[in-house]
């Protein structure tokens, strides 16, 4: 059995129409797990029993009349960083092998009562800091699109799930780009909404100040949808965001006629894929022909952002990172005193990409080091946002590739941090800002592999936004591609 | 230029026993990224003031009012030791 | 050579609110060990910390009590540094911009007055409880370490004086000054035998004319007035025998060892005292609008400081007003009364601070479980002024009114404690004693004034007691 994939909308649809039951739609998309995960390896957890549950619990409420919304009885997967009751919350790494959280993160518990079906957990870099998923302490996850070569990260076990139907809809965490990079690398739908609207509760830290969940869909609509069910204030999160929301999914389909987009400068040119320029460069022809006045938007700081976020990142997550310590829970090496022990299982317990940014944020804490590093980073942060600022008062949205490049080989990066930290370029400044950002699928490049399109909004700029990555999807035509098969899709769109 | 960076006294404030190999290929590692990072001294910020936090409100608090805590048996089955309701750790000093 | 102390202290004091400073968890003392503990104050992964309301309002009235200015606006950060019963490996504490700053306190003494100054008064949580066990149960010869974090994430606010102390005394006159006022304010039950406050002071010595300070030494884990008087004793004693031997004092922190009443230096590593400090992405800044400032204000109660000028004003001596502007506020509270009833201040006073006090202690009692109230002090101070009765029958009419006995006046009754001032009646009972001691008159009347002693005393014998002396005195004066 090898069902087509369907999008959340029309999963919800069948289930309405009474042509598919929640039972059924798990039960394909773990069939399709079953046989894509030996390859791909998207899972760290399947949930079947509790999955089982909730898809047996919304049949059941659904024939009683009671019906949670557009979530309901749909199976989605969620990136091993929440925390879930009960289920193994690893984030995918031996420090918390094992692990088994007391709660439920908010965005997890806010899954459930729309009636999501929580399939499992998923692979990631360790604690988040990756671009690959190679970094998990439990085995890369594989691009779908071609399995010599990564999804992307740190969600990638998300990303390429949702790319190959083994879930319809999935949560990830972007810091630096960690859900808009894979689902770029996967020819998927990633969001990355305002710092805020989404609780960060139960969301296992890596740097705060940057962390946001997300959705990883097959649609833009998807993602209104998916963000709809677990945005929104959280009294258990200082930061979460708690004014009134937007209807997300309202004027999806508006176009684009009379929005003013800016190209960035900066993020073009020399370390970009020609392929993913040209592909950038014919979709904004595509929009001004649809109406929208594209004009060249230059904001200097994005050069110097990725240095500012490798030092933020960083020194945030040497104080996030500081709680895994052997003490009171996960991996403990026994040591002859507290220190020692905490030294030894911190050292065991931790990968190198992880090890390697606590250090990092370490010295750019320290005593001497403090105001040229990170002190000066917070400068630069607050500079860059002061361009967002002014280049949102000229234009509706700011667009540019999601990723420079399409995915790359496994192991191709991994010798070299510098330039896989690269990977993340585009995606950096609006975590830096705070401001919400997409990457849309638009076509393939020679080798069969996914170019997305990234479409960044100010603050709370999600409907503009969604509104013109719709029109991208629907000029890309991308969305209604079924999932690509394990060896290299044989239908290229467009 | 790589930044030189003392990894030894930086393991030891992040609480990382690694070995003199680990150490110095860490060693290397962040030089370059530092030497990278570093970029961000070639702004002028004089007058910037540092962003902690990119967007949202001040003065989040919650009432005074206690929720129920955890209990006490799922604690500290998590722990790797434990006696008479108290982690047990190694002594705080050598 | 002469050495003088120069000494600065920081006080710990744990806010008694009804949560946590982060979490819901209460704050509660004595409970069975980890049972008030949740995902925030365990620091289990993807807990995040929301700041307690009445935590800060307590600080802003604690730092205005204090002649502290209110920053417009304040912020969290984090100090970094790895602790066992630190269960983030930071603790969420206040750096450049606490909440208030710029204040000071003036302490009286039996030396004197003084001002001291207050830096900065800053809002962090409390760590988790280490009970250190094996040998002696002291942290260098501990085998393993029990934690119990009930008590992590309480609110814990930092007083932090400036250098202005130059003795132990002073010192231990300032904290208990600064204990008065955290107990006033009601930001804490300020319960020393609980480590509700707790002390750690930076010594340096330098000599006596010198404007420069010397190397400072941070002494920990004091609990006591009286173990911090004790410590910086034995801190400066080392210093100057350290100094007068042509070594140097070095920078360090050392812990205090109130069994062997000397301090151990800590063996930290070199480098790890650097605390990172960062602000705390996790919260959101403060900002203290004006009107905030102002309604905490409203709410600081009569301090002592201002209390003691009162009580100086009722005519009390200085130390008479000290001790009793420094005592419970219910032993204040029945002063209060018996002085708005009419009571002369000054005996009211030393009943309240004097018998008062001592029988409370007798009984174990606090003054809530006796029938004692401020009408019926007054009545008692007005018997013994009017000669209705001895100092000493009082004493036993405060018992009896102590012991729900009923008024003074009924208690005297009853216990027939009244002096006998009928003029009549006392000369019978003179003319009585006279006939039966004659020679004792007689030896009076020869030149042995001493005599009259006796004969009062006799007097004072057949009335028990009850005879005004004055009156005795004054029979005796035109019989004899």
């Amino acid at each position: 059995m090898s069902p087509e994939p369907l999008s959340i909308v029309d999963a919800g649809a069948a289930l309405r129409s009474g042509e598919s039951t929640a039972v059924g739609l798990l039960a394909s998309v773990l069939s399709r797990a079953e046989m894509t995960e030996s390859e791909l390896h998207c899972y760290l957890n399947l949930d079947r029993e509790g999955a089982s549950r909730a898809a047996a619990s919304a049949d059941e409420e659904l024939e009683r009349g009671v019906d949670r919304g557009a979530l309901h009885g749909i199976p989605v997967a969620v990136k091993d960083n929440m925390c879930t009751r009960g289920l193994e919350t690893t984030c995918s790494s031996q420090i918390l092998s094992g692990y088994l959280p007391p709660y439920d993160a908010t965005a997890v518990a806010r899954l459930r009562e729309a009636g999501a079906v929580i399939i499992g957990k998923t692979n990631l870099d360790e604690f988040a800091m990756g671009s690959s998923t190679e970094n998990s302490a439990y085995g890369p996850t594989r691009n779908p699109w071609d399995t010599e070569r990564v999804p992307g990260g740190s969600s990638g076990g998300s990303a390429a799930a949702v790319a190959a139907g083994s879930a319809l809809g999935a949560l990830g965490s972007d810091t630096g780009g960690s859900i808009r990079q894979p689902a770029s690398l996967c020819g998927i739908v990633g969001m990355k909404p305002t710092y805020g609207l989404v609780s960060r509760y139960g969301l296992v830290a890596f740097a705060s100040s940057l962390d946001q969940i997300g959705p990883l869909t097959r649609t833009v609509t998807d993602a209104a949808v998916l963000l709809a069910a677990v945005a929104g204030h959280d009294p258990a999160d200082a930061t979460s965001y708690s004014g009134p929301l937007p209807d997300f999914a309202a004027g999806l389909h508006a176009g684009v006629e009379g929005l003013k987009i800016g190209v960035v400068r900066e993020l073009n040119g020399e370390g970009y894929q020609a392929e993913v320029s040209e592909a950038t460069g014919d979709m904004l022809n595509r929009l001004s022909a649809q109406g929208a006045e594209v004009v060249e938007v230059s904001l200097p700081m994005f050069d110097v952002a990725l240095s500012a976020y490798y030092l933020i990142a960083p020194a945030e997550c040497s104080a996030n990172l500081a709680r895994f310590d052997g003490m009171r829970y996960g991996l403990s090496i026994k040591g002859p005193t507290a220190a020692a022990t905490m030294a030894a299982t911190r050292a065991e317990g931790f990968g190198p990409e992880v090890i390697r940014r606590i250090l990092l944020g370490t010295y750019a804490l320290s005593a001497g080091y403090f105001d040229a590093f990170y002190g000066q980073a917070q400068k630069v942060r607050s500079m860059l946002q002061s361009e967002f600022e002014a280049a949102y008062r000229k234009v509706d949205v700011l667009v540019s590739p999601a990723s420079p490049t399409t995915a790359f080989r496994l192991g191709e990066r991994t010798q070299d941090p510098l330039a896989m930290y690269l990977s993340d370029i585009c995606t950096i400044p609006s975590n830096l800002s705070g401001h919400p950002a997409i990457s849309v699928p638009i076509s393939l490049d020679s080798k069969g592999l996914p170019i997305g399109f990234q479409v960044m909004a100010p603050a709370l700029g999600e409907q503009v936004m969604f509104r013109v990555a719709a029109e991208v999807e629907r000029l890309a035509g991308f969305g209604a591609l079924p999932a690509p098969a394990l060896a290299p899709p044989t239908r290229v769109p467009l | 230029m790589p930044i030189d960076v003392d990894v030894a006294h930086v393991a030891n404030l992040a609480r990382l026993a690694l070995s003199p190999e680990e150490l110095d290929r860490y060693r290397q590692e962040l030089g370059v990224i530092l030497e990278h990072a570093s970029r961000v001294q070639q702004v002028e910020t004089s007058g910037i003031m540092p962003l902690s936090h990119p967007l949202g409100s001040g003065n989040v608090f919650r009432p005074d009012e206690p929720s129920p805590s955890l209990d006490r048996e799922e604690v500290l089955e998590m722990a790797p030791e434990s006696r008479d309701g108290f982690f047990v750790t190694p002594p705080a000093l050598d | 050579m002469n050495w003088a102390p120069v000494i600065g202290i920081e006080v710990h004091v744990e806010l008694d609110t009804a949560s946590k400073m982060f979490c819901g968890c209460r704050v509660s003392f004595g409970d069975p060990p980890n049972t008030n503990v949740c995902p925030v104050c365990l620091a289990l992964p993807g807990s995040l910390p929301v700041p307690n309301r009445e935590a800060i309002e307590r600080i802003i009235r604690l730092g205005l009590a204090l002649n502290c200015r209110i920053n417009p606006g304040s912020v969290f950060h984090r100090k970094n540094y790895y602790y066992a019963d630190l269960p983030k490996n930071y603790q969420i504490s206040q750096f450049d911009i606490p909440v208030c700053v710029d204040g000071w306190l003036d302490v009286e003494s039996d030396e004197g007055s003084f001002r001291v100054g207050i830096e900065r008064v800053h809002m962090e949580e409390d760590t988790g409880k280490s009970v250190h066990v094996g040998e002696g149960g002291r942290i260098h010869t501990a085998a393993e370490t029990l934690v119990d974090f009930n008590r992590a994430g309480t609110p814990l606010v930092e007083i932090v004086s400036r250098p202005d102390l130059r003795s132990a005394a002073d010192a231990r006159a300032y904290t208990q000054e600064l204990r008065a006022v955290v107990a006033e304010t009601g930001v804490s039950d300020a319960r020393m035998e609980r480590g509700s406050v707790r002390f750690d002071a930076n010594v340096s010595i330098r000599p006596p004319q010198s404007q420069k300070l010397g190397v400072k030494v941070e002494i920990k884990n004091m609990n006591s007035f009286r173990s911090l008087e004790k410590a910086i004793r034995a801190e400066v004693d080392r210093q100057v025998e350290l100094v007068e031997a042509g070594e140097k004092v070095v920078m360090e922190t050392r812990h205090w060892d109130e069994s062997a009443g000397i301090t151990h230096g800590m063996r930290t590593k070199e480098g790890s005292s650097d605390y990172r400090y960062f602000t705390e992405p996790d919260l959101a800044p403060m900002v203290f609008s004006e009107s905030w400032v102002q309604e905490a204000r409203s709410q600081i109660p009569e301090l002592p400081a201002r209390r003691r000028e009162r009580y100086r004003h009722l005519g009390l001596n200085p130390g008479s007003a000290r001790v009793l502007a420094g005592s419970e506020p219910d032993l204040r509270g029945l002063f209060e009364d018996a002085v708005e009833s009419g009571a002369a201040p000054v005996p009211a006073a030393n009943w309240v601070t004097g018998d008062i006090t001592a029988s409370l202690r007798r009984r174990n009692a606090c003054l809530g479980d006796v029938p004692l109230h401020g009408e019926d002090l007054a009545a008692l101070t007005a018997m013994v002024s009017q000669g209705r009765i001895s100092a000493r029958a009082a004493r036993q009419v405060l018992e009896g009114v102590m012991d729900g006995e009923g008024s003074p006046t009924r208690v005297a009754r009853a216990r027939n404690l009244e002096q006998i001032s009928d003029q009549a009646a006392l000369e019978q009972v003179v003319e009585e004693v006279m006939s039966a001691h004659s020679q004792a008159v007689e030896r009076y009347r020869s030149g042995e004034k001493k005599v009259r002693g006796f004969l009062v005393g006799q007097v004072m014998r057949a009335t028990s007691g009850r005879a005004d002396p004055r009156a005795v005195n004054q029979i005796l004066s035109t019989r004899l």
